[in-house]
């Protein structure tokens, strides 16, 4: 494994492979009375987040300090950053303090890619801007290949905001690596400009008929309608994306009861997903979460455990 | 890995050659001598009761199952067999690139209160029962806690020995000790080079 994870792209299948492995390991780390392995111990993690995050940032949190590294949380807001200090010097200055990795989100695409080459600590690319982000993708692969045995040659679809989404990025490119078929779903509008091309290369298939898809697929990934990074007139109103491509009732009624639900959170209820499928029994929403933990350690400890020579 | 039968006496192979290897315990000899420590755990325990047996993967597991079945034959008992990983513990982790730990499997009962009883292939440094010894830590606590090795071949570098020993191989630190298992190697034998 190379020494940062920046994207999907910096990974081979075998090193995904050994990700998953130590991910089930510490899967069930998460059920043990003493949630507290040795591995990271006197190594520190920051997670320096320019943009809102949650569960992100709680997961890495939890995931560094079950492996006993001291982790820091430095969000943007309340930071130098706001300030109006550079990202650069604010990383040079964390990085000082000596630190061993540094989870990184920020709104610019490549920021963490940027700060991979001024720093000596490993950099995990959290997400940014719209460009990746791979621990999500890790997770849902993780979460996927639990529930389906393998992704070879399973049709996985994923619907919604394609345009602004880092996590469809970072998806399509590890689930194609893993072998699965992937179908991407939008409107016209949050189809991102010359998808055709990519997705001839990638080897993805792309629709603007999510009812058509629907029946044909052995797993589904909603992705969220992100409010923040639209400037507006992507659809004419909530209602009508629900209509047209929401995870609605009556599309739950179509999948088969195995086919697993996939949201990356957080969700908007009613918009793309129904609380029927969200709360369904085959939705798979609280198992990403839970094995957003087990994939985040598994990424820190093999990014931070071993000699780095 | 080829093995030749001519035995040599041990510690002779000179460092930095490529002797072949020489089997030092073949099936028969491995049979027995795990059914012997069988018969010595039972004996030190007084019967089956609390006995838990913990292999440390990848070799130990097997191992302790080969131990449970023979305390089967003896005492028609079926003592609890897991096993457990010590890589996450070990005080060399960051002198190699990270290795992905191996299972661990806590039998239903637990550890807490039983007599454990870590099974290993060989024990050298015992800087790997050092570290299943922390492992245990953080899973129960055990009343006692002993170490049944198939092979103890010296050169120990902290306070730790083995309460039950398939065979004592005196071995010169140059020289590599390999013990390959049907379950995990395809093959049955303890070998030296």
């Amino acid at each position: 494994m190379k020494r940062h994870l920046l994207s999907i792209d910096d990974l081979t299948p075998d090193d995904i492979a050994m990700l998953f492995a130590t991910a089930a390991e510490m899967h069930d780390v998460q059920h043990r009375q003493v949630k507290k392995l040795p591995a990271l111990r006197g190594r520190t993690v920051i997670n320096l987040f320019f943009e809102d995050s949650t569960r992100t940032r709680s997961s890495f949190e939890i995931a560094g300090k079950w492996l006993s590294a001291d982790t820091i949380n430095i969000t943007g807001k309340g930071s130098s950053a706001s300030k109006g200090e550079s990202l650069r010097d604010t990383v040079l200055t964390i990085a000082a303090m000596g630190v061993d990795a540094l989870v990184m989100r920020h709104g610019a695409s490549g920021a963490a890619h940027q700060v991979s080459q001024w720093v000596d600590a490993a950099v995990v690319n959290a997400g940014d801007g719209t460009h990746e982000h791979p621990s999500q993708a890790l997770l849902d692969a993780y979460t996927l290949q639990r529930r389906l045995g393998s992704l070879e040659g399973r049709h996985v679809v994923l619907v919604g905001d394609l345009t602004h989404s880092r996590v469809f990025r970072s998806n399509v490119a590890c689930l194609t690596l893993l072998g699965a078929e992937v179908t991407v779903v939008a409107p016209p509008t949050l189809m991102p400009s010359g998808v055709a091309g990519w997705a001839a290369a990638a080897g993805f298939a792309t629709s603007y008929d999510l009812d058509e898809v629907l029946p044909r697929a052995d797993a589904v990934m909603m992705l969220r309608v992100q409010r923040e990074r639209m400037s507006g007139g992507f659809f004419p109103s909530a209602r009508e994306y629900t209509i047209g491509y929401g995870l609605t009732r009556e599309r739950l009624a179509v999948l088969g009861p195995d086919v697993p639900i996939c949201h990356p959170g957080p969700m908007n209820r009613g918009l793309e997903i129904a609380a029927d499928a969200a709360d369904a029994a085959q939705s798979a929403v609280l198992e990403q979460v839970s094995a957003g933990v087990a994939v985040r350690m598994s990424i820190l400890y093999h990014l931070l455990a071993g000699d780095e020579s | 890995m080829s093995a030749p039968s001519t035995p040599d006496p041990v510690g002779e192979t000179p460092p930095g050659t490529t002797e072949p290897a020489r089997v030092v315990l073949d099936a028969r000899d491995i049979t027995r001598a795990l059914t012997r420590i069988s018969h010595e755990i039972l004996e030190r325990n007084k019967g089956a009761a609390d006995l838990v047996l913990l292999g440390i993967p990848s070799r130990g597991v097997p191992l302790a199952h080969r131990i449970a079945a023979g305390i089967a034959a003896v005492e028609g008992v079926e003592v609890p067999v897991g096993g457990l990983d010590v890589t996450m513990y070990r005080d060399d982790l960051r002198r190699h690139p990270a290795r992905g730990p191996q299972h661990t499997v806590l039998p239903p009962g637990g550890v807490d209160g039983r007599t454990v009883v870590l099974v290993d292939d060989v024990l050298y440094s015992g800087r790997t029962v050092r570290a299943a010894l922390d492992a245990m830590k953080d899973l129960g606590r055990p009343d006692v806690v002993r170490l049944a090795v198939l092979v103890d071949r010296g050169h120990r570098e902290l306070p730790i020995r083995a309460d039950h020993v398939g065979k004592n191989l005196p071995s010169a630190r140059t020289e590599r000790v390999m013990v390959r298992l049907s379950e995990t190697d395809g093959l049955e034998q303890v070998s030296i080079a």
